[in-house]
Order: C-alpha cells, then sequence, then structure tokens
C-alpha cells in the first residue's frame, strides 16, 4: 500500500512499509521499542513505540498499518509522559545492579532510560528475587533482570523451533520460564544463545568463563593453544568501533599473544580437515546411496535439535566431528610427544562466535579419561572483554600472523562461518576442474546469502549433486518435513542453527540486525576472494597432515554418537 | 501415578489433535485426573507437537488448571465484593483451620479437601458463598461450613 502520512507536521510518503512504526523509522526518528523485531511476529506488549493521532487516541506504532492521510505526533506532552511511566514501572521490577551486570553498556532498558532522562524511580525496588539459573553450559539466566518483553520466547519458538522458553503465570506472577520451571539445562534447549543476542536487558547472558581462561594463562605449567573459528573475525572488531564485517584477525592473534596464549591457530584449519573427511564420507555415500542426503555436523545447535526432535536421522548426519572438535583432538594429538619432552600439558582454547560450542566441547564423546578435546571455549563477546579487562588497546595493536603449522589456512575453510559455506566448501573440494574467484561468484551465488532456504545443483564428475543450504533451526524443520515427504530430494543438506550462519552466533556482538549479518557473511566471502588457497585439499599442510599423523589415525576426525536409544 | 495412555489419546482424539484445541484437552484431562500431572502433559506435547513450555505456559495461565493433586471434594470460596463484604473470610478461615490448610497449602494430605477462593460465582444474592464440587450452599457462617466438612468426613454428606 502507497501513501503519506504527516508525522510530526511533516510529509512522509509511505510504501509497503509493514506498519506505522516502520514508517516512523524512515522519517528518521527512532521510536523506542523493546518487543519490535523484524524477523519475529508481532507482540506489541512493551508499548514503547506509541504514538498519538490527531484525535488525541493513542495506540502502538508497531502493530498498527499505516493509512493514507494518517496524521500522527510521536513525543507530544501525553507520549512522553507514558513512556516515562512505563520505562518508570519497568525499573521498579528490575533488578538495579547495573554496575555489576554484563550488559552494562549494551544494555536496551539502561539505554532508554538514560535517553528519556529518568535519573530516579520513584517505586521502591523488589524484595523477592528469583534464583538465577547457571544450569545451562552455555548461558545464564537471571529473571531478576528479565522486563517480560517476550523476545527470547518468539525466538526460540518461531525463528529456532525449539520452544524451550515460555511465558508461564499470570498478571503480577507472570514470569519467563521453562516447561514445569525446569532447569534451562534440563529442557530442550539447544544452548544456541539466540535468545541471549536479543535479549534487551541482561536477563540472559552469555556462560563467562573468562576466569578459567586467566587460570590456564597463568598457569605455568600449561601450554595454552588457541584455536579461532572464522566468524569471529568478522565481529569482534565491533566491540572497539570497527564496522561489522571488518577483518581483524591480525588484531585478535596480537591480542591473544599479549594475553600470554603460547600459541594461535585459525579453526579454519580444522574446517579445511572437516571439508576432506567430509567430502571423502559424502563420495562413499554417494557410491552406495546410503544414508542420503547427508546432514552436515558443524553445527552443534543442529545435531543437539536432531537429537531430540529427529532421532530418525542420526544416521544421515555426518560422522565428522566439528572444526572445533576435529582440531581439538588433532592439536592434543600433535603436541603429546612434545608435551612428555618439555614436562607441560598442552590446553586447547577456542575461541568461538556460539555458546553451543561450550556445550559441545563438554559432550562425552569428545571428553577421554578426564580430558576434554577441547579445554574451554571463549565465546567473541568474552574475548573482547578479556581484551578490555587487560587494557590493551586494540585498535593500535599491529597486526600479527597465526603460528605455524596449523595457521596456513583455504578460502573454503574461512566461509564456513557463513550459512553456505560448507556446502560451498565441500563441492569446491570435490570439482576436478576449480572456479577461479569470478565464476566461483556465479558458481555459489544460489547457495550464499541471507535466504532462508537455499539449493542448487552442481555437476560433479558424472554425477547431479542436489545441495540445499538452511539456516534457522524452524526452517530446518520445514526442510526435514517436505525431505520426508518425499516433496523435496537432496544429496546433501548443510544445516546451521542460527539464521546467517556462525556470524550471528549466540556468542557474538549484539545487536545482531540483517545489514549486520550481510556485512559480517561478506567480509568472510572477501577474505575467501583474497586467498591464495581456495579449495581445502590444495592446502600443503592439510595434504602433509593427511599423510602423515592421520594416515593410520583417520578414527580421531570422526564421532561415535550415542545410539538413539540411549539418548531418550 | 497410574495414568493410561489410551484414555489420552481418546481425549486429544476426541477434541482434534491440533493446537487450538489444547485447552480443553487440558480440561478434559484434569477431569478425568483431578489436576494436570507433568507425565500426562509430557505425552501430549509428544502426541500433539506441541513444545511442553508452550503446554506449561497455557496450564499455569489459567487458575482453574491445577499441576498439583487436587482433594475428592474442591470447595471453592467466593470471595467477590458481595461475598466479602457478607463475611467470607471468616468462613475461609474456619474451613482452613479445620482442614489444617493455609494459604500455601490448598490440599489435606489425605487428598480429600482442597480450598480455593474465586473472584464471583455469580450468586451474589446468597452471598457469601461457597461451592463443593459444583454444589452451591448460600448463607454461609464458619459454623455452617464447618459442619458441612464434617459431614463430608463422616461420609453422610453429599459432595460427590
Amino acid at each position: 500500500m502507497k501513501g503519506t502520512m504527516i508525522i510530526d507536521g511533516r510529509k512522509v510518503e509511505f510504501d509497503n512499509e509493514k506498519n506505522v512504526l516502520e514508517v516512523v523509522r524512515k522519517a528518521g526518528i527512532e521510536l523506542p521499542t523493546f518487543c519490535y523485531h523484524s524477523e519475529l511476529s508481532l507482540y506489541g506488549a512493551c508499548r514503547m513505540c506509541i504514538v498519538e493521532d490527531k484525535n488525541g487516541k493513542i495506540f502502538a506504532s508497531c502493530s498498527t498499518l499505516p493509512k493514507d492521510g494518517m496524521e500522527i505526533k510521536t513525543h507530544s506532552p501525553r507520549l512522553k509522559k507514558y513512556r516515562r511511566n512505563i520505562l518508570e514501572l519497568l525499573l521498579a521490577n528490575h533488578d538495579r545492579d547495573c554496575t555489576t551486570c554484563e550488559k552494562t553498556g549494551n544494555c536496551t532498558l539502561q539505554e532508554l532510560a538514560a535517553r528519556f532522562g529518568i535519573t530516579k524511580v520513584r517505586f521502591g525496588e523488589l524484595v523477592d528475587r528469583l534464583p538465577i539459573d547457571t544450569s545451562s553450559l552455555g548461558i545464564v539466566r537471571n529473571p531478576n533482570k528479565c522486563i517480560l518483553c517476550g523476545d527470547c520466547v518468539r525466538m526460540c519458538s518461531e525463528v529456532q523451533g525449539v520452544g524451550a522458553l515460555t511465558f508461564a503465570y499470570r498478571g503480577s506472577r507472570m514470569r519467563i520460564t521453562t516447561a514445569f520451571d525446569r532447569q534451562i539445562g534440563e529442557v530442550n534447549c539447544i544452548d544456541c544463545g539466540q535468545c541471549r543476542a536479543i535479549c534487551p536487558t541482561g536477563a540472559i547472558a552469555i556462560k563467562n568463563e573468562n576466569c578459567k581462561f586467566w587460570e590456564l594463562i597463568h598457569d605455568e605449567n600449561k601450554r595454552v593453544v588457541v584455536q579461532i573459528a572464522p566468524a569471529v573475525r568478522v565481529a569482534l572488531g565491533e566491540e572497539f568501533g570497527y564496522e561489522p564485517g571488518e577483518v581483524t584477525i591480525g588484531k585478535i592473534v596480537a591480542a591473544l599473544k599479549m594475553l600470554g596464549v603460547d600459541e594461535v591457530y585459525d579453526t579454519a584449519f580444522g574446517a579445511d580437515m572437516t571439508v576432506i573427511a567430509e567430502g571423502q564420507e559424502f563420495v562413499e555415500r554417494l557410491n552406495t546411496g546410503e544414508n542420503l542426503p547427508l546432514f552436515t555436523s558443524c553445527c552443534p545447535g543442529w545435531v543437539k535439535f536432531a537429537e531430540n526432535r529427529f532421532p530418525e536421522l542420526l544416521d544421515n548426519i555426518s560422522s565428522c566431528k566439528s572444526p572445533q572438535q576435529m582440531f581439538g583432538s588433532v592439536i592434543k594429538e600433535y603436541y603429546k610427544e612434545k608435551d612428555k619432552n618439555d614436562g607441560k600439558e598442552t590446553v586447547v582454547i577456542s575461541i568461538m562466535p556460539c555458546t553451543a560450542k561450550k556445550a559441545e566441547a563438554a559432550r562425552e564423546e569428545f571428553v577421554h579419561n578426564g580430558v576434554r578435546d577441547v579445554d574451554l571455549v571463549i565465546t567473541t563477546q568474552e574475548l573482547a572483554l578479556l581484551i578490555k579487562e587487560a587494557g590493551i588497546k586494540f585498535e593500535e595493536l599491529e597486526d600479527e600472523s597465526f603460528d605455524m603449522p596449523f595457521g596456513l589456512v583455504s578460502g573454503s575453510g574461512v566461509i564456513f562461518g557463513s550459512s553456505g559455506g560448507v556446502a560451498e566448501a565441500v563441492v569446491t573440494s570435490l570439482l576436478e576442474k576449480k572456479p577461479d574467484n569470478i565464476s566461483k561468484e556465479l558458481m555459489f551465488k544460489d547457495v550464499r546469502g541471507l535466504a532462508n532456504t537455499k539449493e542448487a545443483t552442481y555437476q560433479v564428475g558424472d554425477r547431479q549433486v542436489k545441495v540445499a543450504v538452511v539456516h534457522g533451526l524452524k526452517n530446518a524443520e520445514n526442510l526435514i518435513n517436505k525431505i520426508k515427504s518425499g516433496e523435496k530430494e537432496y544429496h546433501i543438506v548443510e544445516v546451521m542453527a542460527c539464521p546467517g550462519g556462525c556470524i550471528a552466533g549466540g556468542g557474538q556482538p549484539v545487536p545482531v540486525t540483517g545489514d549486520v549479518r550481510q556485512k559480517r557473511s561478506l567480509g568472510l566471502y572477501r577474505l575467501d576472494r583474497s586467498s591464495q588457497i581456495k579449495s581445502s585439499e590444495q592446502n600443503p599442510l592439510i595434504k602433509s597432515l593427511f599423510e602423515g599423523m592421520l594416515k593410520d589415525n583417520h578414527e580421531i576426525l570422526h564421532v561415535h554418537r550415542k545410539e538413539k536409544a540411549d539418548i531418550e | 501415578m497410574y495414568w493410561n495412555k489410551e484414555e489420552i489419546d481418546d481425549i486429544i482424539e476426541a477434541r482434534g489433535n491440533n493446537q487450538s484445541s489444547i485447552i480443553s484437552i487440558l480440561q478434559d484431562i484434569q477431569e478425568k485426573y483431578r489436576y494436570l500431572p507433568v507425565e500426562i502433559l509430557e505425552y501430549v506435547s509428544k502426541k500433539m507437537d506441541l513444545s511442553p513450555a508452550k503446554i506449561f505456559g497455557v496450564a499455569t495461565f489459567y487458575e482453574n488448571f491445577s499441576l498439583e493433586p487436587k482433594g475428592k471434594y474442591i470447595i471453592k470460596i467466593c470471595d467477590g465484593t458481595a461475598c466479602h463484604v457478607k463475611k467470607s473470610i471468616p468462613v475461609l478461615e474456619a474451613l482452613r483451620k479445620e482442614l489444617n490448610l493455609s494459604e500455601k497449602k490448598h490440599t489435606t494430605d489425605d487428598l480429600l479437601f482442597t480450598i480455593e477462593t474465586v473472584s464471583c460465582l455469580g450468586a451474589c444474592g446468597l452471598a457469601p458463598v461457597i461451592t463443593i464440587n459444583d454444589e452451591v450452599h448460600g448463607k454461609m457462617t464458619p459454623d455452617k461450613a464447618v459442619d458441612i466438612i464434617k459431614g463430608l468426613k463422616e461420609g453422610t454428606g453429599n459432595g460427590n
């Protein structure tokens, strides 16, 4: 619908805007919201986006359609009063420990309180505190900081199709909780952290493990080896004033060295290993026709989701470990001898864009005799805190390169961080004739980008290989149902839990919008374009690893998940 | 606790296996088992492909649903405006005292009685009113209410 509205006395044209709020924002006025997110359903609960029409009627702009000739004000005296009132009431119900809150400085409630000049809350402070839920390995829930905007509930059910969180009880007793008030670690939560990424306050936060990081760093008997996931390098900079998508990997390596890390490697190397192992597995399955389509296994949120919801598909999921876990086992193996000679113990810390990686590293398949393949997982956000804590001036750091031997990676390994990247890398590795930069972009344009579900067909040898790429687990669920009903047929399906892939993982800097996702993703593809090694199997270090250490030790790249019966 | 999958299947079938029937399905379950046992709700969640959290949300939203076992006799004491001014609170207190219940403990240990307050039963002319398993008792006094309970305890009452 097209038309003209009058907003604060000025004419504003609109054209297909979904609601009045979008038109107001188009007019350059930033109306505050807690519960409005364009990718979620409308909720209209926070009432911050109220506007007043010429008859004095006040309504929520997020849930009103724009009409031709509509005349509204966005900051009349009444609106200002009501907004302040709502904010004050929210604050009255809210834990006021701002100084010790992880979200401080990045909290929408705090920001709006400052913006609307609320310097004191007239109402008393809540005395009864609800217990903090620390049972999850990825996130911490503090219900005392919850403002009941419901963003997490809708994210969890609408985007992720998980539905671990719900509104329960009613009226003044209403709160957000899990089924039967269980601990979040005991329900069907997949640890993706998207709830935390969308939470406007500190009610859901990343489980901060920086203390453990320092403990390992300060332990003289430990050799601290770090691996950094691809998606971290296009997002960490945001915490230090860089644009989303700007690659700051040289500074990240330098910062880690300054923090006291011994060796810094690139998880894209792990991804290169995954490409080879998964490629081999795929070709085998293609030849035998068994367990097709092959689902990717890199994303622990997806793996856990599949275990909960589609246990019958577990044989279809690649038996390859994720890059993080593959790399963890290889690093531990590589340093075995050295550790003996040096009298040290190698510990692997991974820097991940993802809260589910914390849970993955703790899975029993990846723990041997009480020792984990990956000892600690630190998210992008936690790393930013570590750098700030150490007082390192990130923007002034000189770039440093990764350490060898696991620092040389292919472009294919780097794009693993973006939706479509894993499929592109695996297909590229199987092509006999590798495409150059321009033809690669054309060839894979259908699997890149932010469309919900992407598909393409590639000629691999004498076979037509049908590829599907999906991100956001609700989309994955829909696609799986189509595959099961026979409506769709594929050979390989890449699934990433978070919308956009790891670049928008639950451990990344916030807020994440469509635009941010786009920029971070393009950042990774730029790295691929400028990389000399395009395809994983062309990586000379990967070659020598597969011909050397891994030759008779292929098993360490694969995972043996528990039988379906054990999971239930 | 004992329950039967087929009985639940029948309820779901009769009400229709779709999201919008969840409230009536929960009502039927509560009628059958006098409350909503967690195990049954988990079964319903699987059967209906609804997250257990969603069902929990619905079950806790409505005052009428109970996740705790309720007594054989459910006593509802009206505390609407009319009943309140006609002294419903002393009736409530007398019953609680008689049954050893409190604001936090609604059901007797022998699972015989549950006491609830409701906002209005729509029988203001008979204020103060209580219902026992949907049978209305009007113009209550603390003594009269306690007598009814004593009668039920001795098995001479007509509560069910």
